[in-house]
């Protein structure tokens, strides 16, 4: 079982308020498919996503990344069960979507990046390593399903 | 995954922007390091003091980027030019090539950060091609 504080749940809460997810949630998916090119095999529908441009301009991208961020409001409002919260999700991802696990992380990072641009220093250390073991969480609750 | 003549012009590109900040930068991301990911501490238990934005992490972040600004001087040829580094790191140092890896990415939060307007989704994929380039030239002499 993951242990939170008390601390660090008001940290997320707080990091997550500050958050637009109709802005993060593109941009992070954004930055995933251009820092990341080969995650453009999962998005074979999503027509032109083969430049950086291309990718910033595409509505299906940019649908998709709120899609993704919105999800992430269920881990935030479920911290003690994030696990089961994603199991759905997980198996989709596995047996549907064929996702390699490693990607998660990939979002993970780029999430964490999209969030420092719009927080700034108010992302400070502390907060960072909240966040990020926040996101932890979610991406093995996504691995939890796999084989 | 080598660095195009497009990636390297990003690079020099950003590094022009950022660079009067290097200092802050190494302060803050050796800060979030420690941080983050507290098993790097293992390798700062001689320091008195490895709080966020001490004096230690202050003048090792400075030293820091300072080497990232000799890659970024060399970037045409990373492996003979951070050869000296590498020797360090490989020899003395002796740092587990995974913490380049960790540390790079916290560069890469503080840039976000620092500069929201310059960190394009252009310039963070060739920054970090160059930092994982980086990290592998400091990994050349390892073994």
């Amino acid at each position: 079982m993951v242990e939170w504080t008390d601390k660090e749940r008001s940290t997320v809460s707080a990091i997550w308020e500050k958050i637009d997810i109709d802005v993060i949630g593109p941009e992070a998916l954004a930055r995933v498919l251009i820092v990341y090119p080969w995650t453009e095999r999962y998005f074979g529908t999503f027509g032109d996503i083969f430049s950086a441009t291309a990718v910033l301009g595409n509505a299906k991208v940019a649908a998709h990344g709120k899609v993704v961020l919105k999800a992430l409001d269920s881990a935030v409002k479920n911290m003690d069960n994030i696990k089961a919260t994603y199991a759905d999700l997980s198996r989709l991802h596995y047996e549907k979507l064929s996702v390699d696990p490693d990607n998660f992380k990939l979002l993970a990072d780029c999430i964490t990046i999209a969030v420092a641009c719009k927080l700034k220093s108010a992302l400070n250390p502390q907060a960072q390593a909240t966040w990020q073991k926040f996101l932890s969480v979610v991406v093995d609750a996504m691995s939890s399903q796999y084989f | 995954m080598s660095l195009t003549q497009k990636d390297k012009a990003a690079v020099k590109a950003l590094w022009a922007k950022i660079s009067k900040s290097a200092d802050a930068i190494g302060s803050d991301a050796l800060s979030r390091m420690l941080t983050v990911y507290p098993q790097t501490k293992t390798y700062f238990s001689h320091w008195p003091d490895m709080s966020p934005g001490s004096a230690p992490v202050k003048a090792h972040g400075k030293k820091v980027m300072g080497g990232i600004n000799l890659a970024v001087s060399k970037i045409d040829d990373l492996t003979n030019g951070l050869l000296e580094l590498s020797e360090q790191h490989a020899f003395q140092l002796r740092v587990d090539p995974t913490n380049f890896k960790i540390l790079s990415h916290c560069v890469l939060v503080v840039v976000s950060s620092m500069f929201p307007n310059d960190f394009t989704p252009e310039a963070h994929v060739a920054f970090d091609k160059f930092l994982t380039a980086v990290a592998l030239a400091l990994s050349e002499k390892y073994r």
